[in-house]
């Protein structure tokens, strides 16, 4: 018989089994058993004290999408677990994976509204992957190995545990559990030689193949499988915003990003390919714009780990449903080797066009206020193309996103399907843990900044070597591009009174610079990169610009606007 | 019909539920006499049966039963409904219990959709961690039970020779009678069970009327859920 421990201090052993480093977290009433253990395991788990709860899941998120490890966070009961709502949210559609661990009321005092109880299962039910609640130390160990292998198996996703007080004060003797099999959960299926055969003869049967590719790839560490199977065929590709780093963005084959304000030549040529090869993406609204009109024209393969998508916006004709790691490599081996000239020559023409009227306005401008997308191509070639980009969500992010460069995987760290504000500056002290070899530049703006400015106070207490580009505008810059295209131009409250960042960083001890000038940016972009540790640079944007091009919602995704007026 | 012998205080028979006495005997025959009659009954019966005569249609939406297999954990009920709520379908009926498998519930649930609308119900029920299977069924597939329960006034009961008549008709069981109300009680399928509610409700003797959910069992030769349950013990 083992020694009888507390159930917190098994929960400790438990995430230390799991080969648990870093925990972010915030400490409060319920959970404090557990914190109390989690002192005598400082040298094993680094907990990094956030400064809110939702600093804390997203400082997970970040974590976990740059190292594909699960990403974990602890919190108090009732407001604490509320407040990790959004990051578990965010985690759900973007596919992350995340153990989110939540102290609650004793079990006795379960359902009478005790202070800070809130039915955290009823709640994140709809938004998690998994969720239970742990009201006897005995079930720790189980709980525990069943969450980090339902999080990180199949399709990735959140896991919530509601931690009971009494189940942390609880003695149990402790043995670890490895739980790998869960007979009513299949996370990987392994499709036909049939379905295989089948695929592999509908591309090499294809004149003008174009591949989806999605960040299904990046999950499933299939960067090299995907490589070979689009070069072996010859088949260009575009990307989704969260698959933006699953192939290297010079390669010859990767013709940009898809959707709404991705790149023309991709938006375009899905409408006119003949065969549609979608890897490890959901087919969003925001790529696909109006359905009734989108890729009819083409056969459609889909190749997707999770079964719930098939047919769930575009009808497959044919679905290969596994690890695309798997599933990639097994139809290239029965692909013919092909070239597609005429076909992938076909994207130059608008590709030039977009450079010409989009592109070279936005990165080259030589006269007038800063623009966003120049910073951005500019902090991209600084970090010679090697850095984690980060971003919030709005104009920062589509600017981000359409001109940060990438060469390796697992670069993008952005809230695709939640669209979360004040989701970056967390998310990029969570992708410092997560990859302390790597820069990581995080874009922002001013509205979405302010969302998580308190985390400021965590990278002051972590030191963590954030590069935080600031795009201040002094407007919610997004939402003001949608009112002047579609309502009239009337800023209903997207102007907004800004503090001064300075002095704001000057109180955390962060090192801060402001450029308004072009001429200065290279210079403090090299300042910003050159600096050991958290910098924040503010860059005073041109007020009123435009992310373009644009994919009205709703429109052909073929129809594309480059200009606005 | 003699309606002093539908009332019985004996405590011991089937009406009172506790004897053996001739009121069963009567109710078994009359069971037998209005067979026919009952069979005319379907043709106005609502909803209506569409054209392959299988199927239940209302407003172009076809009825599925849904079969859904669960571990028996709390709380799997509400992520199954969930899914019917954010697809915004309505459930018809849902009844739950243990299957034949130890430890593991069976969810009969039934929704008037489109076939598309029921693939997607049920990938996205069968993706919840803890539901080991589910399927979607036309009435054709599977063998359907319902129940319901008629409390009507036992006055008005006794002077409607009407009353008597239709729950014949419907070869329902009057299972309880005492001075103030009287019990139906009657099985079948679920236009049969509307029908009889809506003819005792229009002579407006129904005191109270509760339907239970449907029970399927699949007419398939092959058990699913002991295949799937049989290929995971393997792969373990």
């Amino acid at each position: 018989m083992n020694e009888k421990i507390s159930g917190a201090e098994a929960m400790m052993r438990a995430l230390e089994h799991e080969g648990v480093e870093v925990l972010f977290g915030y400490p409060g009433g319920a959970i404090m058993p557990t914190y109390d253990a989690l002192y005598d395991h400082r040298d094993t788990i680094h907990h990094v004290l956030v400064r809110h709860e939702q600093g804390a899941v997203h400082a997970a998120q970040g974590y976990a999408r740059v190292s594909g490890k699960v990403g974990c966070c602890i919190v108090t009961s009732g407001p604490g677990a509320m407040n990790t709502i959004t990051g578990v949210a965010d985690a759900m559609i973007d596919s992350t994976p995340l153990v989110v661990i939540c102290g609650q009321v004793g079990a006795a005092m379960l359902g009478t509204d005790a202070f800070q109880e809130v039915d955290v299962i009823g709640v994140t039910q709809p938004i998690s992957k998994w969720n239970y609640q742990i009201r006897r130390a005995e079930d720790i160990a189980w709980a525990v190995s069943r969450a980090f292998y339902i999080a990180r198996s199949g399709r990735p996703g959140p896991v919530v545990l509601d931690f009971a007080k009494n189940a942390q004060t609880g003695s149990v003797s402790y043995s670890p559990e490895d739980v790998n099999f869960i007979r009513s959960y299949k996370p990987v299926s392994i499709p036909s030689d049939e379905v295989v055969h089948q695929a592999a003869r509908m591309i090499n049967n294809s004149v003008k193949p174009f591949a989806l590719v999605g960040q299904g790839v990046e999950l499933g560490n299939a960067h090299t499988q995907l490589k070979q199977f689009l070069e072996k065929a010859q088949i260009p590709c575009g990307t989704t915003l969260l698959g933006l780093s699953a192939i290297p963005s010079d390669h010859p084959l990767n013709m940009g990003m898809l959707g709404m304000h991705g790149n023309l030549g991709p938006n375009v040529m899905t409408n006119q390919c003949d065969l549609l090869i979608a890897i490890g993406m959901r087919f969003d609204d925001r790529v696909t714009g109006n359905l009734q009109t989108y890729a009819r024209q083409a056969k459609v393969i889909h190749f997707d780990i999770d079964p719930s998508e098939i047919n769930k916006n575009v009808r497959a004709d044919l679905a290969v449903v596994g690890d695309c790691r798997q599933t990639l490599a097994a139809v290239t081996e029965r692909l013919d080797e092909a070239r597609h000239d005429s076909w992938i020559a076909g994207f130059a023409p608008y590709a030039e066009k977009e450079a010409h009227k989009v592109i070279e306005p936005a990165i080259h401008p030589e006269q007038g206020p800063l623009l966003m997308g120049e910073v951005v191509r500019k902090v991209s070639e600084a970090s010679h193309n090697k850095a984690i980009l980060v971003t919030d969500v709005g104009q920062n992010q589509m600017f981000g996103c359409r001109y940060f460069k990438f060469t390796e995987g697992r670069s993008v760290v952005t809230s695709g399907g939640c669209g979360t504000m004040g989701f970056g500056l967390p998310a990029a002290i969570g992708a410092t843990f997560g990859a302390p070899d790597r820069t990581v530049c995080m874009f922002c703006g001013d509205g979405g900044l302010q969302m998580t400015i308190q985390e400021l106070g965590t990278i002051m207490e972590q030191g963590s070597p954030v590069k935080i580009i600031l795009l201040n505008n002094n407007f919610l810059g997004n939402v003001r591009q949608w009112q002047y295209m579609f309502f009239n131009k009337r800023y209903s409250f997207t102007p907004m009174l800004n503090p001064d960042y300075e002095k704001i960083c000057d109180g955390y001890g962060i090192p801060c610079r402001t450029v308004v000038e072009r001429a200065d940016l290279d210079e403090a972009i090299r300042e910003m990169l050159d600096t050991d540790g958290p910098f924040l640079l503010q860059c005073a944007v041109k007020e009123e610009d435009n992310v373009l091009p644009m994919t009205p919602p709703g429109a052909n995704v073929d129809e594309m606007l480059l200009e606005v007026e | 019909m003699d309606y002093s012998q539908a009332y019985c205080e004996c405590g011991n028979c089937s009406t009172c539920g506790k004897c053996d006495n001739k009121n069963d005997k009567m109710e078994k025959k009359n069971e037998k006499d209005t067979r026919s009659e009952l069979n005319d009954a379907y043709s106005v019966a609502v909803p209506k049966m569409s054209g392959n005569g299988a199927r239940l249609t209302y407003d172009g939406l076809t009825l599925y039963t849904m079969i859904i297999y669960s571990e028996n954990f709390a709380g799997i009920l509400n992520q199954i409904t969930a899914v019917f709520t954010r697809r915004q379908v309505n459930i018809e009926s849902l009844n739950v219990c243990a299957s034949s498998t130890p430890g593991v519930h069976k969810y009969t649930i039934t929704c008037y959709t489109t076939e598309d609308m029921a693939v997607m119900l049920t990938k996205q029920i069968e993706k919840k961690i803890d539901v080991l299977k589910a399927d979607y069924f036309t009435d054709d597939e599977i063998f359907i039970l319902e129940a319901c329960l008629l409390k009507v006034n036992t006055t008005m009961m006794l002077e409607n020779p009407d009353v008597s008549r239709i729950v014949r008709m419907h070869g329902a069981r009057i299972v309880e009678v005492n001075p103030t109300y009287s019990i139906i009680e009657k099985k079948g399928m679920t236009e049969d069970i509307l029908q009889l509610f809506e003819r005792l409700n229009e002579l407006g003797v129904v005191l109270q009327f509760v339907r239970s959910g449907r029970i399927a069992v699949t007419k398939s030769k092959v058990e699913r859920l002991d295949l799937y349950l049989q290929e995971r013990a393997n792969e373990k």
